[in-house]
């Protein structure tokens, strides 16, 4: 049974893993404000298909340890990824169901959120960003979330018992 | 019936739950911001989850390190080869002498830039390598991979064979995380060379450009001028070339002129770096690079 459990989880642990990895991974200087946030997008598309299992608490351990990986303020992504994670289980039957195109605009408005509260925290902080820095990763964040869904959608099948 | 009663009962008892899940790890996230930003208590809590954090950031860094150590290892076959070939045909000789020369060649005004640069300064020096590992996104910065295990501290000078790179803002165990000139946050102690003016570069978020808000309309400064560390904000040792002056322009009804500098370190271009321990420390680790 937990063995069963383990198993179903690895998965979606590996996506996960992949993410904070593509968070960290290396860019051209040109690229890098256009990086999608791979982690807030994993987290939403979890979050809205395993309520249960991922959600606020896992969100803001991911969160944290992506705020070590890049730098940032400890913190700083875990208190943006909590909201996330809250947005994407409070919603998720919602969510379920809309089509792709609906989806797609609920993870632009959802994304536009996270990098707000970033902004929130930066500026709080007194750390300057140009504003590209925050809406390169919502705009490539959206463009990228059918395509994700697609892969997710896909380890979700395979993970299933 | 009963199932339905069930359901709705579990479903009445998770949605509070979540919200009261929201507010607690929110809060603890916001408790931990201010302590961050405001005291050092977590640095032993931040260096271990660094350490946790650290083999995602070897497996990022590995196919760049693998490509780099393929190509050098590929190198040393080439080489073989035509050292082999030399024996054989001496066209092919003359042919492989240019291209070793042109590696060597190459290879030596390196290191001679390197040299150059340690014995201009009187401190202790040593290579360090750049992960390719981009990290926070609303900062200039890079991640080295040398961390206290190597002795490297908070606040530690990085300079490149031509002039300073930045320095170290946040230290792990085996990497580091350092902050660049041109970080829009980071201002920089300098004098100019030619007469010994002081005043502060700070960063603009571009690698090509450094800004002196601080120099009034009526200062020595030209372009051409030459900037190097004043010592003054006591992380960087002084006499370290920084930026050339490359536009000056004076506005009459301002009280400050409008100064930039194009940063003498290529900073988006760098490899690796070059940590500086200052000799006063004695605190120099003694593992040979």
């Amino acid at each position: 049974m937990t063995q069963d459990r383990a198993s179903r989880r690895l998965p979606v642990v590996a996506c996960i893993i992949a993410a904070l990895m593509l968070a960290i991974a290396p860019m051209p200087d040109w690229a890098s404000p256009f990086r999608p946030d791979w982690v807030a997008l994993t987290l939403i598309y979890w979050a809205m298909m395993l309520p249960r299992t991922y959600s606020v608490g896992t969100a803001w351990i991911v969160g944290i340890l992506l705020d070590v990986a890049q730098g940032s303020l400890l913190g700083q992504h875990a208190v943006a990824l909590c909201f996330v994670a809250y947005i994407a289980v409070k919603f998720h039957l919602q969510f379920r169901v809309f089509p792709v195109s609906q989806m797609t605009a609920t993870v632009f408005a959802i994304l536009a959120f996270y990098q707000f509260i970033l902004f929130w925290v930066n500026g709080v902080a007194g750390v300057n960003a140009p504003a590209v820095a925050y809406w390169g990763p919502v705009i490539t964040g959206t463009l990228i979330w059918p395509l994700l869904t697609l892969f997710f959608g896909s380890v979700r099948y395979r993970a299933r018992p | 019936m009963l199932t339905a009663r069930t359901e709705n009962q579990h479903r009445s008892q998770k949605t509070p739950a979540l919200g009261l899940r929201l507010l607690l790890f929110a809060g603890l996230s916001i408790l931990i911001l201010v302590i961050d930003h405001r005291e050092n208590y977590l640095d032993a809590v931040h260096r271990a989850i660094d350490v946790t954090i650290h083999p995602l950031r070897v497996i990022v860094d590995a196919p760049v390190a693998m490509w780099h150590w393929l190509g050098e290892t590929s190198a040393g076959r080439n080489e073989l080869r035509l050292e082999n070939s030399r024996l054989k045909a001496e066209r092919l000789l003359t042919h492989a002498r240019l291209q070793r020369y042109s590696a060597l060649e190459a290879e030596n005004t390196r290191l001679r830039a390197m040299l150059e640069a340690r014995t201009r300064v009187r401190d202790e020096v040593r290579v360090a390598g750049i992960m390719s590992v981009s990290a926070n996104p609303f900062r200039h910065d890079l991640v080295i991979d040398k961390g206290l295990n190597d002795g490297v501290y908070d606040g530690q000078a990085m300079i490149d064979a031509d002039g300073v790179v930045g320095q170290v803002i946040e230290t792990g165990l085996f990497s580091a995380q350092a902050v660049l000139i041109s970080d829009p946050d980071h201002a920089l102690p300098v004098e100019i060379n030619r007469n010994g003016l002081r005043t502060i570069a700070v960063g603009t978020g571009e690698f090509d450009r450094l800004d002196l808000p601080f120099l009034p309309n009526n200062a020595d400064v030209r372009q051409g001028d030459l900037l190097v560390t004043s010592g003054l904000g006591g992380a960087f040792p002084a006499g370290y070339p920084v930026a050339i002056i490359d536009n000056v322009t004076r506005i009459p009804q301002e009280p400050f002129a409008a100064v930039s500098a194009k940063p003498a370190a290529k900073l988006n271009q760098v490899r690796e770096i070059m940590l500086i321990w200052s000799i006063a420390d004695e605190d120099v680790p003694e593992t040979p690079e």
